[in-house]
Protein backbone atom coordinates (compact mmCIF):
# COMPACT_ATOMS: atom_id res chain seq x y z
CA UNK A 1 0.00 0.00 0.00
CA UNK A 2 2.58 2.21 -0.51
CA UNK A 3 1.72 3.94 -3.35
CA UNK A 4 -1.17 5.29 -1.34
CA UNK A 5 -0.09 6.48 1.58
CA UNK A 6 0.70 10.51 0.29
CA UNK A 7 -3.48 10.95 0.07
CA UNK A 8 -3.61 15.06 -0.21
CA UNK A 9 -6.97 15.71 -0.36
CA UNK A 10 -10.48 14.29 -0.07
CA UNK A 11 -10.83 14.69 -3.71
CA UNK A 12 -7.36 12.47 -4.40
CA UNK A 13 -8.76 10.06 -2.28
CA UNK A 14 -11.76 8.82 -3.76
CA UNK A 15 -10.61 7.19 -6.71
CA UNK A 16 -8.19 5.12 -4.21
CA UNK A 17 -11.74 4.40 -2.14
CA UNK A 18 -13.01 2.76 -5.83
CA UNK A 19 -10.38 -0.29 -5.69
CA UNK A 20 -12.53 -1.54 -3.32
CA UNK A 21 -14.43 -4.42 -5.33
CA UNK A 22 -17.94 -3.22 -3.99
CA UNK A 23 -17.13 0.05 -6.12
CA UNK A 24 -15.99 -1.69 -8.52
CA UNK A 25 -18.85 -4.25 -9.16
CA UNK A 26 -21.11 -1.11 -8.86
CA UNK A 27 -19.48 1.31 -11.47
CA UNK A 28 -19.06 -1.51 -13.58
CA UNK A 29 -22.59 -1.63 -14.06
CA UNK A 30 -23.53 1.33 -13.91
CA UNK A 31 -20.87 2.28 -16.79
CA UNK A 32 -22.13 -0.99 -18.22
CA UNK A 33 -25.93 0.94 -18.59
CA UNK A 34 -24.25 4.41 -19.79
CA UNK A 35 -22.44 2.82 -22.65
CA UNK A 36 -26.07 0.94 -23.47
CA UNK A 37 -28.13 3.93 -23.13
CA UNK A 38 -24.95 6.06 -25.31
CA UNK A 39 -24.91 2.70 -27.77
CA UNK A 40 -28.64 2.04 -28.31
CA UNK A 41 -28.88 2.98 -31.69
CA UNK A 42 -25.86 0.95 -32.51
CA UNK A 43 -26.67 -2.53 -31.20
CA UNK A 44 -28.56 -3.28 -33.98
CA UNK A 45 -31.58 -4.13 -32.17
CA UNK A 46 -35.25 -4.15 -33.35
CA UNK A 47 -36.75 -1.07 -33.50
CA UNK A 48 -38.26 -0.82 -29.87
CA UNK A 49 -41.67 0.55 -31.01
CA UNK A 50 -42.22 -1.41 -34.18
CA UNK A 51 -45.51 -4.02 -33.65
CA UNK A 52 -46.03 -6.85 -34.90
CA UNK A 53 -49.50 -8.20 -33.59
CA UNK A 54 -49.06 -12.13 -34.95
CA UNK A 55 -45.92 -12.49 -32.32
CA UNK A 56 -47.21 -11.05 -29.56
CA UNK A 57 -46.94 -12.77 -26.43
CA UNK A 58 -43.70 -14.73 -27.25
CA UNK A 59 -41.67 -16.56 -24.90
CA UNK A 60 -38.04 -15.85 -25.05
CA UNK A 61 -36.50 -17.52 -27.86
CA UNK A 62 -33.47 -16.82 -30.28
CA UNK A 63 -34.89 -13.98 -32.49
CA UNK A 64 -36.27 -12.88 -29.24
CA UNK A 65 -34.25 -13.84 -26.45
CA UNK A 66 -36.45 -11.60 -23.96
CA UNK A 67 -39.55 -12.53 -25.42
CA UNK A 68 -42.75 -9.98 -26.91
CA UNK A 69 -44.76 -7.99 -25.44
CA UNK A 70 -48.91 -7.66 -25.85
CA UNK A 71 -47.98 -5.61 -29.27
CA UNK A 72 -45.27 -8.35 -29.99
CA UNK A 73 -42.63 -5.57 -29.35
CA UNK A 74 -39.00 -6.89 -28.38
CA UNK A 75 -38.60 -6.78 -25.02
CA UNK A 76 -34.75 -7.22 -24.95
CA UNK A 77 -34.98 -4.15 -27.15
CA UNK A 78 -37.17 -2.45 -25.49
CA UNK A 79 -35.15 -2.98 -22.29
CA UNK A 80 -31.93 -1.58 -23.52
CA UNK A 81 -33.95 1.10 -25.00
CA UNK A 82 -35.59 1.73 -21.42
CA UNK A 83 -32.39 2.81 -20.22
CA UNK A 84 -32.27 5.91 -22.24
CA UNK A 85 -35.46 7.30 -20.25
CA UNK A 86 -35.46 5.33 -16.76
CA UNK A 87 -31.43 6.05 -15.76
CA UNK A 88 -31.74 9.94 -16.46
CA UNK A 89 -35.03 10.48 -15.01
CA UNK A 90 -34.15 8.21 -11.81
CA UNK A 91 -30.97 10.05 -10.93
CA UNK A 92 -32.37 13.67 -11.25
CA UNK A 93 -35.50 12.27 -9.24
CA UNK A 94 -33.04 11.61 -6.36
CA UNK A 95 -30.49 14.22 -6.95
CA UNK A 96 -33.12 16.84 -6.91
CA UNK A 97 -35.23 15.55 -3.74
CA UNK A 98 -31.84 15.27 -2.16
CA UNK A 99 -30.35 18.43 -2.38
CA UNK A 100 -34.20 20.39 -1.57
CA UNK A 101 -34.30 18.35 1.19
CA UNK A 102 -30.77 18.57 2.68
CA UNK A 103 -30.68 22.33 2.08
CA UNK A 104 -34.44 22.81 3.56
CA UNK A 105 -34.27 20.12 6.31
CA UNK A 106 -30.13 21.43 7.32
CA UNK A 107 -31.36 25.13 7.21
CA UNK A 108 -34.34 24.37 9.31
CA UNK A 109 -32.35 22.29 12.23
CA UNK A 110 -29.25 24.85 11.83
CA UNK A 111 -31.95 28.00 12.47
CA UNK A 112 -34.48 26.55 14.60
CA UNK A 113 -37.52 28.83 14.80
CA UNK A 114 -39.83 30.35 12.90
CA UNK A 115 -37.89 28.78 9.84
CA UNK A 116 -37.75 25.56 11.15
CA UNK A 117 -41.44 25.73 11.87
CA UNK A 118 -42.10 26.87 8.45
CA UNK A 119 -40.77 24.30 6.55
CA UNK A 120 -41.22 21.49 8.56
CA UNK A 121 -45.32 22.26 8.84
CA UNK A 122 -44.67 22.30 4.56
CA UNK A 123 -43.24 19.02 5.05
CA UNK A 124 -46.03 18.06 7.28
CA UNK A 125 -48.92 18.92 4.49
CA UNK A 126 -46.93 16.74 2.11
CA UNK A 127 -46.89 13.67 4.68
CA UNK A 128 -50.35 14.27 5.14
CA UNK A 129 -51.41 12.62 1.69
CA UNK A 130 -50.77 9.59 0.44
CA UNK A 131 -47.45 10.00 -2.05
CA UNK A 132 -48.68 8.62 -5.14
CA UNK A 133 -51.90 10.70 -4.78
CA UNK A 134 -50.52 14.02 -4.13
CA UNK A 135 -48.18 13.05 -7.21
CA UNK A 136 -50.71 12.40 -8.96
CA UNK A 137 -52.41 15.81 -8.60
CA UNK A 138 -49.55 17.62 -9.00
CA UNK A 139 -48.79 15.42 -12.12
CA UNK A 140 -52.13 15.95 -13.71
CA UNK A 141 -52.38 19.67 -12.86
CA UNK A 142 -48.95 19.87 -14.75
CA UNK A 143 -49.71 17.62 -17.87
CA UNK A 144 -48.76 14.20 -18.30
CA UNK A 145 -44.81 14.16 -19.47
CA UNK A 146 -42.21 12.55 -18.25
CA UNK A 147 -40.50 15.85 -16.90
CA UNK A 148 -43.25 17.47 -15.02
CA UNK A 149 -43.92 13.22 -13.44
CA UNK A 150 -40.28 14.04 -12.36
CA UNK A 151 -41.28 17.09 -10.72
CA UNK A 152 -44.22 16.00 -9.43
CA UNK A 153 -42.13 13.10 -7.48
CA UNK A 154 -39.82 15.98 -6.75
CA UNK A 155 -42.59 17.82 -4.51
CA UNK A 156 -43.72 14.36 -3.24
CA UNK A 157 -40.16 13.36 -1.51
CA UNK A 158 -38.39 16.21 -0.41
CA UNK A 159 -39.89 15.76 2.91
CA UNK A 160 -38.52 12.52 3.54
CA UNK A 161 -35.00 13.74 3.21
CA UNK A 162 -35.39 16.96 4.83
CA UNK A 163 -36.73 15.41 8.02
CA UNK A 164 -33.68 13.17 8.32
CA UNK A 165 -31.50 15.99 7.20
CA UNK A 166 -33.04 18.15 10.14
CA UNK A 167 -32.56 15.87 12.90
CA UNK A 168 -29.23 14.81 12.10
CA UNK A 169 -28.42 18.42 11.81
CA UNK A 170 -29.96 19.02 14.60
CA UNK A 171 -28.04 16.69 16.49
CA UNK A 172 -24.37 17.57 14.67
CA UNK A 173 -24.88 21.29 15.41
CA UNK A 174 -24.87 20.95 19.34
CA UNK A 175 -21.21 19.18 19.16
CA UNK A 176 -18.71 20.96 20.35
CA UNK A 177 -16.37 21.03 17.62
CA UNK A 178 -19.19 22.62 15.78
CA UNK A 179 -19.03 25.34 18.63
CA UNK A 180 -15.24 25.09 18.02
CA UNK A 181 -15.49 26.35 14.90
CA UNK A 182 -17.95 29.70 15.66
CA UNK A 183 -14.86 29.65 17.78
CA UNK A 184 -13.14 30.23 15.10
CA UNK A 185 -15.09 32.93 13.33
CA UNK A 186 -17.20 30.74 10.94
CA UNK A 187 -20.57 32.49 10.38
CA UNK A 188 -23.71 30.17 10.42
CA UNK A 189 -23.53 29.37 6.67
CA UNK A 190 -19.62 28.69 6.83
CA UNK A 191 -20.15 26.62 10.51
CA UNK A 192 -23.51 24.49 8.36
CA UNK A 193 -20.97 23.72 5.68
CA UNK A 194 -17.83 23.06 7.30
CA UNK A 195 -18.86 21.12 10.86
CA UNK A 196 -22.32 19.95 10.11
CA UNK A 197 -22.48 18.93 6.43
CA UNK A 198 -19.41 16.41 6.56
CA UNK A 199 -20.52 14.99 9.70
CA UNK A 200 -24.28 14.05 8.44
CA UNK A 201 -23.73 13.23 4.94
CA UNK A 202 -23.18 9.52 5.43
CA UNK A 203 -26.63 8.86 6.48
CA UNK A 204 -27.98 10.91 3.63
CA UNK A 205 -26.25 9.44 0.68
CA UNK A 206 -26.99 5.83 2.34
CA UNK A 207 -31.03 7.10 2.27
CA UNK A 208 -30.71 8.48 -1.05
CA UNK A 209 -29.28 4.94 -2.38
CA UNK A 210 -31.78 3.04 -1.16
CA UNK A 211 -34.63 5.60 -2.86
CA UNK A 212 -33.92 5.15 -6.28
CA UNK A 213 -35.68 1.50 -6.52
CA UNK A 214 -38.26 3.50 -4.63
CA UNK A 215 -37.84 6.30 -7.06
CA UNK A 216 -38.22 4.14 -10.28
CA UNK A 217 -41.23 2.46 -9.12
CA UNK A 218 -43.08 5.79 -8.78
CA UNK A 219 -41.91 7.01 -11.79
CA UNK A 220 -43.50 3.57 -13.16
CA UNK A 221 -46.89 3.98 -10.99
CA UNK A 222 -47.34 7.57 -12.38
CA UNK A 223 -46.51 6.28 -16.07
CA UNK A 224 -49.03 3.46 -15.66
CA UNK A 225 -51.23 6.30 -14.82
CA UNK A 226 -51.15 8.14 -18.00
CA UNK A 227 -49.26 10.99 -16.13
CA UNK A 228 -45.56 9.99 -16.98
CA UNK A 229 -43.74 8.11 -19.73
CA UNK A 230 -46.35 8.67 -22.78
CA UNK A 231 -47.11 4.70 -23.96
CA UNK A 232 -45.03 3.92 -26.85
CA UNK A 233 -41.88 5.08 -25.09
CA UNK A 234 -39.56 2.10 -23.82
CA UNK A 235 -39.44 2.81 -19.42
CA UNK A 236 -38.55 0.55 -17.76
CA UNK A 237 -40.95 0.95 -14.69
CA UNK A 238 -44.29 1.09 -17.07
CA UNK A 239 -42.81 -2.05 -18.46
CA UNK A 240 -43.10 -3.83 -14.94
CA UNK A 241 -46.54 -2.17 -14.58
CA UNK A 242 -47.62 -3.52 -17.63
CA UNK A 243 -46.07 -6.80 -17.16
CA UNK A 244 -47.03 -7.81 -13.83
CA UNK A 245 -50.93 -8.74 -14.72
CA UNK A 246 -49.38 -10.91 -17.06
CA UNK A 247 -48.84 -14.19 -15.50
CA UNK A 248 -48.32 -16.45 -18.33
CA UNK A 249 -46.18 -14.28 -19.79
CA UNK A 250 -43.23 -14.16 -16.84
CA UNK A 251 -40.83 -12.51 -19.26
CA UNK A 252 -42.54 -8.98 -19.20
CA UNK A 253 -41.93 -8.01 -15.86
CA UNK A 254 -38.92 -9.83 -15.00
CA UNK A 255 -36.43 -8.23 -17.80
CA UNK A 256 -37.01 -4.54 -17.28
CA UNK A 257 -37.17 -5.71 -13.59
CA UNK A 258 -34.17 -6.84 -13.25
CA UNK A 259 -32.82 -3.68 -14.89
CA UNK A 260 -34.07 -2.05 -12.39
CA UNK A 261 -32.73 -4.27 -9.41
CA UNK A 262 -29.28 -4.02 -10.93
CA UNK A 263 -29.31 -0.44 -11.27
CA UNK A 264 -30.33 -0.18 -7.59
CA UNK A 265 -27.82 -2.31 -6.66
CA UNK A 266 -25.12 -0.23 -8.45
CA UNK A 267 -26.01 2.59 -7.10
CA UNK A 268 -26.54 1.31 -3.21
CA UNK A 269 -22.99 -0.36 -3.74
CA UNK A 270 -21.00 2.73 -5.30
CA UNK A 271 -23.10 4.86 -1.90
CA UNK A 272 -21.44 2.32 0.45
CA UNK A 273 -18.23 2.56 -0.65
CA UNK A 274 -18.82 6.79 -1.41
CA UNK A 275 -19.84 6.93 2.39
CA UNK A 276 -16.67 5.02 3.84
CA UNK A 277 -14.44 6.86 1.14
CA UNK A 278 -15.80 10.24 3.18
CA UNK A 279 -15.29 9.25 6.26
CA UNK A 280 -11.37 9.94 6.90
CA UNK A 281 -12.49 7.27 9.79
CA UNK A 282 -13.07 4.56 7.41
CA UNK A 283 -11.11 5.04 4.72
CA UNK A 284 -7.75 3.82 7.45
CA UNK A 285 -6.68 1.42 5.32
CA UNK A 286 -5.80 4.30 2.55
CA UNK A 287 -4.24 6.30 5.42
CA UNK A 288 -1.46 4.44 6.98
CA UNK A 289 -1.57 3.63 10.37
CA UNK A 290 -2.06 6.14 13.05
CA UNK A 291 1.01 8.30 14.79
CA UNK B 1 -5.56 47.50 31.44
CA UNK B 2 -4.80 45.02 29.20
CA UNK B 3 -6.91 42.04 28.55
CA UNK B 4 -10.28 41.29 29.29
CA UNK B 5 -12.25 43.37 32.01
CA UNK B 6 -15.36 41.09 33.16
CA UNK B 7 -17.77 43.67 35.11
CA UNK B 8 -21.13 42.25 36.70
CA UNK B 9 -21.75 39.90 34.04
CA UNK B 10 -25.30 38.76 34.99
CA UNK B 11 -27.13 35.38 32.68
CA UNK B 12 -30.78 34.50 32.79
CA UNK B 13 -31.55 31.37 31.05
CA UNK B 14 -35.60 30.00 31.29
CA UNK B 15 -35.93 32.44 34.32
CA UNK B 16 -33.13 30.94 36.09
CA UNK B 17 -30.31 33.09 37.18
CA UNK B 18 -27.16 31.37 36.22
CA UNK B 19 -24.87 34.25 36.42
CA UNK B 20 -25.03 37.00 39.17
CA UNK B 21 -22.96 39.49 38.26
CA UNK B 22 -19.47 38.18 37.68
CA UNK B 23 -16.73 40.52 38.31
CA UNK B 24 -13.22 39.14 36.94
CA UNK B 25 -10.46 40.87 35.71
CA UNK B 26 -7.85 38.83 32.83
CA UNK B 27 -4.47 41.13 32.77
CA UNK B 28 -2.61 40.28 30.06
CA UNK B 29 0.83 37.69 30.53
CA UNK B 30 -1.54 35.84 33.46
CA UNK B 31 -3.25 33.20 33.66
CA UNK B 32 -6.56 34.00 35.55
CA UNK B 33 -8.07 30.71 37.32
CA UNK B 34 -11.95 30.36 37.93
CA UNK B 35 -12.88 27.72 40.31
CA UNK B 36 -15.56 26.24 41.79
CA UNK B 37 -18.11 23.27 41.81
CA UNK B 38 -19.88 21.99 38.88
CA UNK B 39 -23.01 24.44 37.95
CA UNK B 40 -21.49 27.19 39.33
CA UNK B 41 -20.88 28.86 35.98
CA UNK B 42 -17.39 28.93 35.03
CA UNK B 43 -18.02 27.40 31.63
CA UNK B 44 -21.00 29.63 31.09
CA UNK B 45 -19.02 32.49 32.04
CA UNK B 46 -16.17 31.75 29.18
CA UNK B 47 -18.95 31.10 26.50
CA UNK B 48 -20.97 34.33 27.69
CA UNK B 49 -17.67 36.23 27.06
CA UNK B 50 -17.12 34.84 23.79
CA UNK B 51 -20.93 35.70 22.69
CA UNK B 52 -21.97 31.98 22.70
CA UNK B 53 -24.64 31.76 25.12
CA UNK B 54 -27.05 29.03 24.85
CA UNK B 55 -29.85 30.74 22.90
CA UNK B 56 -32.61 32.23 24.64
CA UNK B 57 -30.04 33.51 28.16
CA UNK B 58 -30.52 36.62 28.33
CA UNK B 59 -26.95 38.13 29.40
CA UNK B 60 -26.22 41.57 30.82
CA UNK B 61 -23.06 43.45 32.28
CA UNK B 62 -20.13 44.45 30.06
CA UNK B 63 -17.03 42.92 29.32
CA UNK B 64 -14.04 45.41 27.80
CA UNK B 65 -11.22 43.80 25.99
CA UNK B 66 -8.25 45.83 25.27
CA UNK B 67 -5.28 44.75 23.26
CA UNK B 68 -3.35 48.07 22.49
CA UNK B 69 -4.23 48.05 18.88
CA UNK B 70 -7.99 46.98 19.55
CA UNK B 71 -9.85 48.38 22.51
CA UNK B 72 -14.06 47.38 22.66
CA UNK B 73 -15.74 48.65 25.58
CA UNK B 74 -18.40 45.69 25.34
CA UNK B 75 -17.71 42.73 23.96
CA UNK B 76 -21.59 42.58 24.98
CA UNK B 77 -22.70 44.90 22.91
CA UNK B 78 -21.12 44.30 19.69
CA UNK B 79 -22.73 42.86 16.20
CA UNK B 80 -22.97 39.37 15.69
CA UNK B 81 -20.40 39.71 12.63
CA UNK B 82 -18.39 41.85 14.73
CA UNK B 83 -18.30 39.55 17.14
CA UNK B 84 -17.60 36.90 14.17
CA UNK B 85 -14.19 38.92 13.22
CA UNK B 86 -12.97 38.93 16.87
CA UNK B 87 -13.27 35.58 17.56
CA UNK B 88 -10.78 33.31 16.88
CA UNK B 89 -8.79 35.97 15.65
CA UNK B 90 -8.10 38.01 19.33
CA UNK B 91 -10.29 36.04 21.68
CA UNK B 92 -9.69 31.81 21.24
CA UNK B 93 -10.69 29.06 23.33
CA UNK B 94 -9.52 25.46 23.98
CA UNK B 95 -12.62 23.02 25.29
CA UNK B 96 -12.01 20.02 27.74
CA UNK B 97 -12.65 17.36 25.24
CA UNK B 98 -10.27 17.59 22.38
CA UNK B 99 -11.87 14.08 20.58
CA UNK B 100 -15.25 16.29 20.84
CA UNK B 101 -13.65 19.34 20.03
CA UNK B 102 -12.22 18.84 16.21
CA UNK B 103 -13.85 18.14 13.19
CA UNK B 104 -13.49 14.33 12.52
CA UNK B 105 -13.92 15.15 9.44
CA UNK B 106 -11.25 17.79 8.25
CA UNK B 107 -7.32 16.40 8.26
CA UNK B 108 -5.34 18.58 11.37
CA UNK B 109 -3.96 20.33 8.44
CA UNK B 110 -7.38 21.99 7.61
CA UNK B 111 -8.54 22.84 10.70
CA UNK B 112 -5.23 24.70 11.43
CA UNK B 113 -5.61 26.88 8.24
CA UNK B 114 -8.53 27.62 7.55
CA UNK B 115 -9.28 30.31 10.54
CA UNK B 116 -5.72 31.92 9.46
CA UNK B 117 -6.87 31.77 5.90
CA UNK B 118 -10.02 33.59 6.63
CA UNK B 119 -8.67 35.95 9.10
CA UNK B 120 -5.30 36.50 8.24
CA UNK B 121 -5.52 36.34 4.68
CA UNK B 122 -3.03 34.03 4.17
CA UNK B 123 -2.65 31.93 0.82
CA UNK B 124 -2.80 27.97 0.79
CA UNK B 125 0.72 27.51 1.36
CA UNK B 126 1.93 30.42 3.29
CA UNK B 127 -1.04 29.12 6.14
CA UNK B 128 0.27 25.31 5.68
CA UNK B 129 3.99 26.60 6.88
CA UNK B 130 2.64 28.42 9.61
CA UNK B 131 0.08 25.36 10.47
CA UNK B 132 3.52 23.09 10.82
CA UNK B 133 5.83 25.66 12.99
CA UNK B 134 2.29 25.71 15.11
CA UNK B 135 2.64 21.91 15.71
CA UNK B 136 6.32 22.10 16.38
CA UNK B 137 5.86 25.33 18.91
CA UNK B 138 3.30 22.94 21.12
CA UNK B 139 5.64 19.90 20.32
CA UNK B 140 3.64 17.68 18.09
CA UNK B 141 6.11 15.09 16.68
CA UNK B 142 6.19 15.35 12.49
CA UNK B 143 4.21 18.45 12.37
CA UNK B 144 4.46 17.84 8.41
CA UNK B 145 2.95 14.64 8.65
CA UNK B 146 0.74 15.43 11.37
CA UNK B 147 -1.01 18.26 8.99
CA UNK B 148 -2.07 15.55 6.66
CA UNK B 149 -3.52 13.19 9.45
CA UNK B 150 -7.24 13.42 10.66
CA UNK B 151 -8.19 13.59 14.58
CA UNK B 152 -8.53 9.77 15.20
CA UNK B 153 -5.18 9.20 14.53
CA UNK B 154 -4.03 11.36 17.20
CA UNK B 155 -3.68 10.65 21.15
CA UNK B 156 -5.96 12.67 23.77
CA UNK B 157 -2.65 14.48 24.75
CA UNK B 158 -1.38 15.39 21.38
CA UNK B 159 -5.00 16.27 20.22
CA UNK B 160 -5.32 18.82 22.85
CA UNK B 161 -2.18 20.10 22.00
CA UNK B 162 -3.18 20.82 18.67
CA UNK B 163 -6.20 22.09 19.95
CA UNK B 164 -3.87 24.89 21.75
CA UNK B 165 -2.18 24.98 18.17
CA UNK B 166 -5.73 26.25 16.44
CA UNK B 167 -6.49 28.70 19.28
CA UNK B 168 -2.95 30.64 19.09
CA UNK B 169 -2.66 30.27 14.93
CA UNK B 170 -4.17 33.61 15.13
CA UNK B 171 -2.21 35.04 17.37
CA UNK B 172 -5.05 35.99 19.69
CA UNK B 173 -4.91 38.05 23.00
CA UNK B 174 -6.79 36.28 24.97
CA UNK B 175 -7.32 32.47 25.41
CA UNK B 176 -10.48 30.69 27.36
CA UNK B 177 -9.05 27.53 28.67
CA UNK B 178 -12.60 25.49 29.57
CA UNK B 179 -11.51 22.94 31.41
CA UNK B 180 -8.48 21.82 29.09
CA UNK B 181 -6.45 19.70 30.94
CA UNK B 182 -9.40 17.38 32.74
CA UNK B 183 -10.22 14.77 29.95
CA UNK B 184 -6.58 13.75 30.12
CA UNK B 185 -4.21 11.89 32.10
CA UNK B 186 -2.21 13.19 34.99
CA UNK B 187 1.22 13.10 33.43
CA UNK B 188 -0.23 14.21 30.16
CA UNK B 189 -2.19 17.04 32.20
CA UNK B 190 1.17 18.15 33.34
CA UNK B 191 2.57 18.57 29.93
CA UNK B 192 0.03 20.74 28.72
CA UNK B 193 -0.52 23.04 31.72
CA UNK B 194 3.61 23.75 30.99
CA UNK B 195 2.49 24.62 27.29
CA UNK B 196 0.14 26.69 28.52
CA UNK B 197 2.16 28.46 30.95
CA UNK B 198 4.35 28.99 28.66
CA UNK B 199 2.58 30.24 25.56
CA UNK B 200 0.93 32.53 27.98
CA UNK B 201 4.51 34.05 28.94
CA UNK B 202 5.97 34.24 25.44
CA UNK B 203 2.87 35.35 23.74
CA UNK B 204 1.25 37.69 26.47
CA UNK B 205 -2.01 36.02 26.53
CA UNK B 206 -4.58 36.93 28.74
CA UNK B 207 -5.73 33.86 29.99
CA UNK B 208 -8.66 32.79 31.48
CA UNK B 209 -8.43 28.91 33.13
CA UNK B 210 -11.88 27.56 34.13
CA UNK B 211 -11.43 24.25 36.27
CA UNK B 212 -13.18 22.62 38.90
CA UNK B 213 -9.30 21.08 39.50
CA UNK B 214 -7.35 23.19 42.01
CA UNK B 215 -4.49 20.98 41.65
CA UNK B 216 -4.15 22.41 38.28
CA UNK B 217 -5.14 26.10 39.30
CA UNK B 218 -2.25 26.13 42.01
CA UNK B 219 0.30 24.13 38.85
CA UNK B 220 -0.27 27.52 36.46
CA UNK B 221 -2.58 30.48 37.86
CA UNK B 222 -1.32 33.36 38.88
CA UNK B 223 -4.71 34.69 40.35
CA UNK B 224 -7.84 32.52 41.40
CA UNK B 225 -11.51 33.40 41.46
CA UNK B 226 -13.93 31.27 43.61
CA UNK B 227 -17.33 31.28 42.01
CA UNK B 228 -20.20 29.99 43.76
CA UNK B 229 -24.12 29.74 42.51
CA UNK B 230 -23.06 32.30 39.53
CA UNK B 231 -20.90 35.06 41.50
CA UNK B 232 -17.17 35.47 42.06
CA UNK B 233 -16.88 34.68 46.21
CA UNK B 234 -13.33 35.41 46.81
CA UNK B 235 -10.42 36.70 43.66
CA UNK B 236 -6.64 36.69 45.26
CA UNK B 237 -3.49 35.06 44.37
CA UNK B 238 -3.06 31.73 43.92
CA UNK B 239 -0.70 31.67 46.90
CA UNK B 240 -3.18 33.83 49.02
CA UNK B 241 -6.17 31.75 48.03
CA UNK B 242 -4.46 28.32 48.29
CA UNK B 243 -2.51 28.62 51.84
CA UNK B 244 -5.26 31.76 53.34
CA UNK B 245 -8.43 31.47 51.76
CA UNK B 246 -10.80 34.42 54.01
CA UNK B 247 -14.27 33.27 52.95
CA UNK B 248 -15.90 29.94 54.25
CA UNK B 249 -16.78 28.56 50.55
CA UNK B 250 -12.85 29.14 49.29
CA UNK B 251 -12.00 27.32 52.44
CA UNK B 252 -14.01 24.71 52.01
CA UNK B 253 -13.04 24.09 48.61
CA UNK B 254 -9.39 24.05 49.52
CA UNK B 255 -10.03 21.50 52.29
CA UNK B 256 -11.56 19.20 49.93
CA UNK B 257 -8.06 18.97 47.81
CA UNK B 258 -6.90 15.26 48.59
CA UNK B 259 -3.44 15.74 49.11
CA UNK B 260 -2.22 17.79 52.36
CA UNK B 261 -2.12 21.53 52.12
CA UNK B 262 1.31 22.97 53.04
CA UNK B 263 2.81 22.72 56.02
CA UNK B 264 2.57 25.63 58.19
CA UNK B 265 -1.15 26.42 57.47
CA UNK B 266 -2.53 24.95 60.30
CA UNK B 267 -4.73 22.79 58.41
CA UNK B 268 -4.81 19.14 58.24
CA UNK B 269 -2.15 18.65 60.39
CA UNK B 270 -3.78 17.40 63.32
Amino acid sequence: MTAVQLPRRRALRVPVAWRRPAAIAGSVVLLAWVLVALLDPLLGLQDPLQQSVGDAFRAPSAAHPFGTDALGRDVLSRTLWGVRSSLPLAVALVAGSLVVGSVLGAVAGYLGGAVDEVIMRIADLVFAFPTIILAMVVAAALGPSLLNAVVALLVVSWPNYARVMRSLVLGARGQEYVVAGRLLGAGPFTSLRRDVLPNVSAPMLVLAMLDFGNQILLLAGLSFLGLGAVPPTPEWGSMVADGVTQFSSWWLATFPGLAIFSVVVAFNLIGDSLRDALDPRTAGAVQGSSI
Amino acid sequence: MSGLDIRGLTLELGGRRILDGVDVEVPAGQVTGLAGESGSGKTMTGLAVIGLAPAGAKVSGTVAYDDGEVRVPDLLALRPGAMNRLRGRRIAMVFQDPTASLQPMLSVGTQLTDHMRHHLHLSRSAARTRAAELLERVRVPSPEAALKRYPHQFSGGQLQRIAFAIAIACEPKVLIADEPTTALDVTVQAGVLRLLRELTDDLGLAVLLVTHDLGVMSAVADTVAVMRNGSVVEHGSRFQIITDPQTAYAKELVESLPHTPPPGTGEGEA
